[in-house]
């Protein structure tokens, strides 16, 4: 054989690796991603075939459409909650477990176990801990003299109980992922801290910790907003929205837009706001973010 | 003797503050782990003690047997479980048998559009589901196809995370082993399933993993798809208590255990490799 022949061979060969590939991402991705933009100007809807195109008719709605200004506040008010708390706090739990070798593992799989749990199960413990007259927690908290709250069934409370239960949920994923970029911290900046006088704990984090933990602190910032945003399965699970949409966050009002009204057109011009945002976290992400400092 | 002092040191508190604060880490891991224990409890109690204010960890009656039993062999969770696993295995060997292929072609070989495919796969990592959910469900719709098995893994057969990490993991494979087996006559499909597949079993294993845990625990796509109770999932099935569904609690919470016991045992077996398979890319679920 030649080496041209062979090299022919070769192109097709890698050609045939990835067609099953190639072609399911033109069906999976492409195509309805290129349907999507087409769907958002239409009215389209499941319910009749007969269907207009109404140009931004339905990105004009939105501006105009409470549920969606509702949802986009329930949703910055739940990420309000939810990311400083779970940053702040894994990153203290992350510190605090680096410095006791010998407790790690074992608190590393109890801080971890909620994140492989399934949360739509889970979900359900949560309504049954949070209940307003039979809940453990509201149990607790009248021993101490607070409470009682209607955790799930008020429209003051509902966003914090969601934050709550997201953090529980989260703060071992995010916590790993300190620890990681803590352990990648040569001990010698350590000491060299500590030579320039820098061995107070306070001192060692601003100094040395923070600085180095940049690139890591940046990642875990971007992928909790992005899981911020990607609030679904408790709500489903616990609220449906409610009570009196209080509840009702970004991804939640797309999904009963599109799959409980069939208002295909407008859902679809939200998904695509959607992807709008998840891409400027996935910019964000790739502009300050070295992937490399990872894994 | 000198060692039982030496590990003794190393488990004696530096100072009373260390101390308080492994108490306080130990306190927080409690408070994880404390929704897990509530609902194991619960799940072995009769209904009017799941709601009894004065919560204890053992059972004052023993009713775990017949709550278990019943949702076991009286409730269809058996198919819920056996629906999830089979979604979850399908899905994970297509997305291994294209995405393997691929992400080699990519990382070894040339060929025209290479660049141009390998664009889409990163800008399709930023895709989630619940953008293309519509088409994808009015084409499935069309189609006749809704609550099958199919329509519950077609939007996940391929996974462009899977082919970015393999390909991230052949390119480290050396060209030089490459050359020398096509040297020594190795067809290219021998080169990829006895060279450099072997080598790829962490990066595998780990996916593996990732995927799995994703699709076992998704509520999203099953809810859109699923109408039937013979093709539930497991966590689908969590949605039916939203009402009352089951005025039973103690079987309830006995469901919530079946339903999330597999992937929960499967992380105290594997823990190494769920944290490294979960955390891989970065966004949870």
């Amino acid at each position: 054989m030649s080496l041209g022949t062979k090299k022919r061979a070769q192109t097709r060969l890698a050609y045939m690796l990835v067609l099953p590939a190639t072609l399911l991402i033109l069906g999976i991705y492409i195509l309805p991603i290129l349907t999507v933009f087409g769907i958002s100007f239409t009215d389209y809807s499941l319910v009749s075939n007969y269907y207009e195109f109404v140009g931004l008719e339905n990105y004009r709605h939105m501006l105009a459409d409470e549920a969606f200004g509702n949802a986009i506040v329930n949703t910055l008010i739940y990420a309000s909650l939810f990311l400083p708390s779970s940053f702040i706090i894994s990153l203290f739990l992350a510190i605090a477990i680096q410095e006791r070798k010998q407790f790690r593992s074992i608190l590393e799989v109890l801080y971890f176990l909620p994140v492989t749990s399934t949360l739509a199960a889970m979900a359900l413990v949560w309504a049954a801990l949070m209940d307003s007259n039979q809940g453990v927690i509201n149990h607790w908290a009248g021993a101490v003299g607070l409470g009682p709250f209607n955790w799930l069934g008020s429209e003051t409370m509902v966003l914090f109980s969601m934050a709550l239960i997201s953090l529980w949920s989260v703060i071992g994923f995010n916590m790993v992922l300190f620890l990681a970029g803590l352990t990648a911290i040569p001990s010698s900046l350590y000491e060299a801290a500590a030579i320039d006088g820098a061995d107070h704990p306070v001192d060692r984090f601003f100094r040395v910790t923070w600085p180095m933990l940049g690139p890591t602190s940046m990642f875990v910032a971007v992928t909790s907003s992005i899981t911020a945003f990607k609030l679904f399965d408790t709500v489903a699970i616990l609220t449906q929205g409610g009570p009196n949409r209080s509840s009702e966050v970004f991804l939640y009002l797309t999904f009963l837009e599109g799959f409980e009204y069939f208002n295909m057109g407008y859902s679809a011009a939200l998904s695509l706001v959607f992807l709008g945002i998840i891409f400027l976290f996935a910019l964000v992400q790739a502009l300050f973010v070295d992937r490399n400092v990872q894994y | 003797m000198s060692s039982i002092s030496l590990s003794l040191r190393s488990y004696a508190p530096r100072s009373v503050w260390s101390l308080i604060g492994t108490l306080f880490l130990f306190l927080g891991a409690w408070v994880m782990v404390f929704p897990f224990i509530w609902m194991v409890s619960s799940s072995l109690k009769p209904t009017d003690e799941v709601y009894d204010a004065n919560f204890s960890i053992i059972p004052r009656t023993f009713k775990g047997f017949e709550n278990y039993y019943e949702v076991l062999f009286n409730q269809p969770y058996l198919i819920y479980l056996m629906n999830s696993f089979l979604v979850c295995c399908g899905i994970l060997i297509v997305q291994l048998i294209t995405a393997v292929p691929a992400a080699y072609a990519l990382a070894k070989l040339k060929f025209r559009g290479s660049s141009i495919l390998f664009g889409t796969v990163i800008a399709a990592l930023t895709i989630p589901i619940n953008v293309t959910s519509i088409p994808i469900y009015v084409a499935l719709a069309k189609t006749g196809l809704l609550d099958t098995y199919l329509a519950m893994m077609l939007p996940f057969f391929i996974s462009v995370f899977a082919i970015f990490l393999f390909r991230q993991f052949f390119r480290g494979f050396p060209d030089s082993i490459i050359d020398a087996a096509r040297v020594d006559g190795f067809s290219e499909m021998e080169i990829i399933l006895r060279l450099v597949l072997p080598s790829a079993v962490p990066a595998i294993a780990a996916f593996s993993v990732f995927s799995f845990v994703a699709h076992w625990n998704d509520l999203y796509w099953p809810l859109i798809v699923v109408t039937s109770q013979d093709k539930m999932t497991a966590t689908l099935s969590m949605m039916q208590y939203q009402s009352d569904f089951d005025t039973d609690y103690g079987r309830t919470f006995a469901s919530a255990t079946v339903v999330t016991a597999p992937m929960v045992i499967a992380f105290l077996f594997a823990r190494r490799l769920f944290i490294r398979g979960i955390t891989m890319t970065g966004v949870k679920g």
